[in-house]
């Protein structure tokens, strides 16, 4: 079985959010006000930090695109009451909508606090109920989401490889956030392939976890910012 | 039958509450019960549009409704755990004591759960707790021994009470014997007290298994007890947030809830005391014996608080440090020094000197320790939560009107039920009171001989442990 992992070159990444706005297209995520986002309500699955170091005037901003790190030691589902968060059998950590009991205890949980919760019931413009992705499912309100690596693309994929008698190929299945990253600073593959993209980036030795001390095993790969760019700490 | 009527002439305060009612309880009902439907709409309200309606947010995902739990949860420990273990022992003094206390621990368990359903985005799903329960979770080791504690302190509340009923059905034939049972309700009350009583006559042989009954109920509670706020604690220490994840939060949240127990149940005391006129059964001795065990509890609190403040400090991790300096210095340290205040300072400095351990005295401690457990509990939950690892922006959290009426309609609601408890049934245990009065005094000092040094004397078994 493949480990699904994904690479994210910081020297490559421009800051610029396509990941964060391809996400939201891919996953129907809903709308909040602008209060609503005030107050820490938004859903944004893939979501860029930024990091300022230093001070003024000698200032320095990172930014860190963050999705779930579907971590190979989720500290979510071991807390999950009633088995809604789960690391699947592609080692993907997975959600079911419609068992949640919406605890939050997950969410409180997570290390990384890449769990997001529907306050409301989910909200489109008119317009945008059109463009709803009819391979992912809506949330109702009162559960919790976040980021499955596009998990309905990989269905897809592996229907389509089989449809054509064939194994599946790296670049059959890659999430909406690596698509679109216009730097090419996002990839996409199996660990577990030592020939794979992926495999041979996380070798690399620029290659980092976020809070990797904290042994949840994340199977997103940061590859740092490269010497030009002064001596720094890793997130 | 003339023992019979001296005791009740004796104690015939200990009746008039359940058989006299005038308008301050009519008027304490209404004003409940307003509250609680202030309650009851907020969690509507909160039920039709999502929890959005709250303040809560990420990161602070869990915030007034878990406190509530935590809290709710600890007070709980008042009633059985301290009437089990002044059983035990056989503290004569517990006498009068022991029945106010086991009706808080079994009402306020319901809060605790019900804290827990307001804070369910989901609560119409609550039942996949038991459809799909995962035992890895804490939470199911919460849904476990809660369930079970309710039922253990109900039997243990329950046990106790059967002479007292039989005591009640036999009053109230008596009045309708004479004709004066007018009105329906009564008439119900004496067929639900003659119902629960269980045929109960007080032979010999009825007395011997009470006894063993009760005896064998608080060595179980016991344990039962101790391991509800372990797993209530460790629904924060087993995950591996910072200041959550800690070894000690087992024992300390053990300590918070004896402690913040025995001030509720003080001031339950207190109230009954000065409500129904009850001063000869609730004398200053046993505030002042109370308010002891609380003092002991204060600084068994500050031992803990310190020991877990000085460690993360003194390890001085950046995480840890983060919502160590937003409890000490930063944003909740009103709350952070309002608990040390409330738990250290008041009840330390009022309880230590017998001229302040009065009822006035220990009342005053026991208000603080309550508002100051309450805090507690808010300084653990929150500011971990406002303290991600990674360096989002940072959380802000402050309850909304729907989380104060529904805490409020809570505390509203336990009140209530207290007060139509003790309308319904006795508050201070009637049958044990009397026992007392005839057997206790004798039994002891053949107790204490056995403690002295001298003639042999045959062992004798006393109490609840016979």
């Amino acid at each position: 079985m493949p480990r699904w992992a994904m690479v994210i070159d910081l020297d490559k990444c421009t800051g610029c959010q396509a990941c964060v706005i391809a996400c939201k297209a891919e996953n129907n995520i809903p709308f909040v006000s602008p209060e609503q986002a005030a107050m820490g309500r938004t859903i944004s699955w893939m979501e860029v930090i930024p990091i300022v170091e230093g001070e003024y005037p000698r200032v320095r901003v990172r930014y860190i695109p963050r999705p779930c790190m579907q971590c190979d030691n989720p500290p979510c589902t071991k807390v999950c009451p009633v088995y809604a968060t789960f690391k699947n059998e592609e080692g993907l950590v997975a959600q079911i909508y419609p068992r949640c009991i919406g605890c939050r205890y997950c969410t409180a949980a997570c290390p990384y606090t890449v769990k997001y919760f529907n306050w409301y019931a989910p909200q489109w413009p008119e317009e945008m109920r059109a463009c709803l992705n009819p391979d992912v499912s809506t949330r109702p309100k009162g559960v919790v989401e976040k980021c499955t690596f596009c998990h309905h693309r990989l269905q897809k994929a592996k229907e389509k490889a089989r449809a054509e008698q064939r194994e599946l190929r790296e670049g059959d299945y890659v999430p909406a956030c690596v698509q679109s990253c216009p730097a090419g600073a996002m990839f996409f593959g199996d660990l577990d392939d030592p020939m794979s993209t992926v495999a041979q980036l996380a070798r690399s030795a620029r290659a980092f976890r976020l809070l990797d001390d904290l042994g949840t095993e994340p199977k997103v790969i940061y590859l740092i910012e490269g010497e030009w760019y002064g001596p720094r700490k890793r997130a | 039958m003339d023992r019979e009527r001296e005791h009740n002439e004796a104690d015939a305060k200990l009746f008039a509450p359940m058989l006299e009612t005038g308008r301050p309880f009519y008027l304490t009902v209404g004003v409940l019960l307003a509250l609680v439907l202030w309650g009851i709409y907020a969690w509507l309200t909160q039920y039709r549009w999502g929890l959005g309606v709250t303040g809560l947010n990420r990161p602070v995902y869990w915030g007034f409704y878990i406190t509530n739990f935590v809290f709710f949860i600890g007070i709980s420990h008042a009633g059985t755990l301290v009437s089990a273990i002044l059983r035990l022992c056989q503290a004569e003094w517990r006498r009068s004591i022991t029945r106010s206390a086991e009706v808080i621990t079994v009402l306020v368990l319901f809060f605790g759960v019900a804290n827990i359903l307001a804070d369910l985005g989901r609560p119409d799903r609550v039942l996949n707790v038991i459809k799909h329960g995962q035992f890895h979770s804490p939470l199911l080791w919460d849904v476990t021994s809660v369930a079970t504690y309710l039922t253990a302190s109900s039997i243990y509340l329950y046990l106790p009470l059967i002479p007292d009923l039989a005591l009640l059905r036999d009053k109230l034939q008596m009045l309708q014997s004479e004709g004066r049972l007018t009105s329906l309700f009564m008439r119900f009350r004496r067929r639900l007290y003659a119902w629960l009583a269980l045929g109960w006559t007080g032979t010999e042989r009825q007395q011997r298994r009470l006894n063993r009954a009760i005896s064998v109920m608080a060595v179980l509670v016991i344990p039962i007890a101790v391991s509800v706020h372990t797993v209530v604690s460790w629904v924060f220490a087993m995950t591996i947030q910072p200041m959550w994840h800690s070894t000690i939060f087992g024992p300390y949240f053990v300590t918070g809830a004896i402690f913040s127990g025995i001030a509720a149940l003080i001031l339950a005391m207190a109230i009954i005391r000065r409500v129904y006129h009850l001063e000869e059964y609730l004398k200053p001795i046993h505030f002042n014996h109370l308010g002891v065990l609380l003092l002991v509890m204060t600084l068994l609190w500050l031992y803990f608080t310190f020991a877990e403040h000085l460690t993360s400090y003194y390890g001085a991790e950046p995480a840890h440090m983060r919502v160590f300096w937003t409890k000490v210095t930063g944003r909740y340290a009103p709350e952070f020094w309002a608990m040390v205040v409330c738990c250290f300072i008041i009840p330390f400095s009022l309880l230590s000197r017998r001229r302040t351990r009065t009822i006035t005295g220990t009342v005053i401690a026991s208000v603080a320790v309550i508002i100051g457990m309450w805090l507690e509990r808010f300084t653990i939950v929150v500011p971990t939560l406002v303290n991600p690892r990674l360096p989002y922006e940072r959380g802000l959290y402050s309850p909304t009107w729907v989380e104060v009426a529904i805490t409020v309609g809570c505390f509203a609601m336990f009140i209530l039920l207290y007060v139509v408890f003790t309308k319904l049934f006795p508050i201070i245990s009637i049958w044990e009171v009397r026992e007392g009065r005839e057997r206790a005094l004798q039994e002891a000092a053949e107790r204490i001989k056995t403690y002295l040094p001298g003639e042999e004397v045959e062992e004798v078994g006393i109490g609840v442990l016979s």
